[in-house]
């Protein structure tokens, strides 16, 4: 992939689904044994042109996700390297079973890709919104969760994940327009966190199309004159122990998702932290642990207190 | 059909039956799934006696897929294992004891033949699946044999994967019904009626044969005679008894788990003393 200036603005505009499509075409012409599964959902996952172009690394498997997570475990048994996609609550809580047995307990190597997570399908209501991958996901051992910060993220997080000895679930948010974070290319490594900004009063973790909110809360904090360091948390297990060590030095740890707030980012951080003796205070902002009513990405990105304002509201009230 | 090799079979089922009873001895109070293990012991004395491929080592390329998807059934596997040599007794007595490669519902170990961990039922059609589609992509002509539970066809993702199979052509897909109509705490019938699986694999596409899932001639026939011209999957509804084999076990649901005692753990190897 040719990673430019040209190209980022591209796969920002289409967003992470699209940009993952046409990432994975990209992997398969170069990996020989690469196979992507999907359940009819080619379109959503911006592989219609892989499946024009290679057609023999392509299987369909309907609307039957428990049967595309075997079925992907049968080809990686037999030395295939398979990508599956569909949308997030189906490509993870729907086959949470197979994953735990053929993933999990049998070790079997695949990568799912978990589409349109978080809120940005909140039109389409909860069966469709994802706040529960990350948290059901972190029990099952022998798995890799990966939430890429924007779409240059996706394609270094789809590249790393199709290499990695284990398996990977990558959780896709954001919608079309998907801010950039990074304009260049960078050195990504799944379970080694990037500091976006750096700062000595404030850490903030986040992961996700949710990151962008927490660099515009920095900046208006910064105005306030409060330091504030924001760190790229994309891979959430392995969770990276070396920042949170670091962490300990800060007035207030932030943990910022498009998930519940119990079982994701905020708790697997709050794990780690609480065997420390006397770690910072830590806010937890995302989903309260409610479904509540549909609507825009915006509108619900706003009505969980995830727009910039609300989460430097959220901070400031925390900051003694 | 040959009567000698019958007879080879024969004897092989007998092996497995001594296998399996051994097991269920030493397990003691961990107690073993014993009905579901007696009925599928003649499939899979003809399958490895007789139609799959394999040879001394395990991980062979070239060798037929075996996937017991009805895990529990592990003890007719782990004594076929033992004997085509991949298994030893000795390691047939660690049966569920504590850091047992023989657990309870088979745990993946390529060294010793365990192609797949089974247990949660309803998963081993869709591995069979992607492994043979696997073995078409790679133009290969090994065959991939699943055994599943006629209870274990109430799991709605086993449907999922008949769909599947019969969409891709998979005519190197073989599954065994052990049809031997009960499942944990009752008959089908009580619990979930299964009624005619036949038309069901029928309708969702597989070349389907009815047939005595303890009858080896009928058994060897049905691939002795096959001629594979449609692109279909096969499904082979074996009409079983569970239990089979032992006057106390036959059709008697309480042996779905239990404990063999050593009064009938002796009564067990006399019956098969005379059952020549």
């Amino acid at each position: 992939m040719i990673i430019d200036e040209r190209n980022i603005k591209m796969w920002s505009t289409i967003g992470a689904r699209a940009t993952f499509g046409i990432a994975a075409l990209e992997i398969a012409k170069k990996i020989d044994n690469l196979i992507v599964c999907t359940c009819d959902v080619s379109t959503s996952a911006g592989l219609d042109r892989f499946r024009k172009t290679l057609p023999d690394k392509y299987y369909d498997l309907g609307i039957a996700e428990q049967n595309l997570i075997g079925v992907a475990a049968g080809l990686a048994s037999e030395g295939y390297n398979v990508i599956t996609t569909t949308f997030a609550p189906f490509q993870t809580l729907r086959c949470c079973e197979q994953i735990k047995v053929n993933l999990g307990y049998m070790k079997q190597k695949i990568c799912m890709v978990g589409i349109g997570s978080g809120l940005a399908l909140g039109t389409l209501g909860f069966t469709h919104c994802c706040i529960e991958d990350v948290g059901v996901l972190r029990s099952i051992p022998n798995l890799n969760i990966v939430s890429p910060a924007d779409s240059l993220e996706t394609i270094k997080a789809l590249e790393a994940a199709v290499k990695s000895e284990k398996s990977t679930y990558l959780r896709l948010t954001g919608s079309s327009n998907n801010p950039i974070i990074y304009n260049k290319d960078y050195e990504f490594k799944i379970g080694k966190s990037i500091t976006l900004v750096d700062g000595n009063d404030i850490i903030i973790f986040c992961a996700g199309a949710i990151t962008k909110n927490c660099l515009v809360a920095a900046e208006i904090l910064k105005k306030k004159n409060i330091s504030v360091k924001v760190v790229n948390m994309h891979t959430i297990k392995p969770i990276d122990k070396n920042i949170l060590d670091e962490s300990q030095n800060f007035k207030l740890i932030v943990s910022v998702e498009e998930h519940n707030i119990y079982g994701g980012l905020g708790s697997a951080i709050a794990e780690y932290n609480s065997t420390f003796t006397n770690s910072p205070k830590q806010l937890f902002l995302g989903i309260k642990d409610i479904y509540g009513s549909g609507g825009t990405y915006n509108f619900l990105k706003e009505k969980h207190r995830l727009d910039p304002e609300k989460i430097v509201e959220d901070i400031l009230k925390n900051l003694d | 059909m040959d009567k000698s090799n019958i007879n080879k079979i024969q004897k092989f089922s007998k092996s497995i039956r001594r296998n399996i009873i051994d097991m269920a001895f030493s397990a003691g109070a961990s107690s073993a799934h014993l009905g579901g293990a007696l009925s599928i012991v003649e499939i899979i004395s003809t399958l490895f006696c007789h139609v799959m491929k394999y040879n001394d080592d395990p991980q062979w390329q070239d060798r037929d897929r075996f996937i017991l998807s009805k895990g529990h059934a592990c003890l007719a596997y782990y004594a076929a294992l033992c004997e085509i040599g991949y298994i030893s007794k000795d390691e047939l007595q660690t049966f569920e004891k504590d850091s047992s490669k023989l657990l309870g519902h088979p745990v993946i170990n390529r060294e010793i033949g365990i192609d797949f961990s089974n247990g949660s039922l309803g998963m081993g059609l869709s591995l069979g699946i992607g492994v043979a589609l696997s073995l078409k992509k790679r133009k290969k002509n090994n065959r991939v044999f699943v055994i599943i539970g006629d209870g274990e066809c109430n799991e709605g993702s086993v449907w999922e994967a008949a769909m599947a199979a019969s969409h891709f052509k998979l005519n190197n897909l073989y599954i065994f019904i052990d049809n031997n109509k009960f499942q944990q705490t009752g008959t089908n019938d009580q619990i979930m009626k299964t009624s005619d699986l036949k038309s069901k694999w029928e309708s969702f596409g597989w070349e389907t044969i009815d047939l005595d899932g303890h009858n080896i001639n009928e058994l060897c026939n049905y691939f002795d005679s096959m001629k594979d011209t449609e692109l279909k999957p096969k499904a082979i509804i074996a009409n079983t008894v569970k239990g089979k084999g032992f006057s106390f076990s036959e059709n008697n649901n309480d042996w779905h788990h239990s404990i063999l005692t050593k009064k009938l753990y002796d009564k067990a190897v006399e019956e098969l003393e005379v059952n020549k």
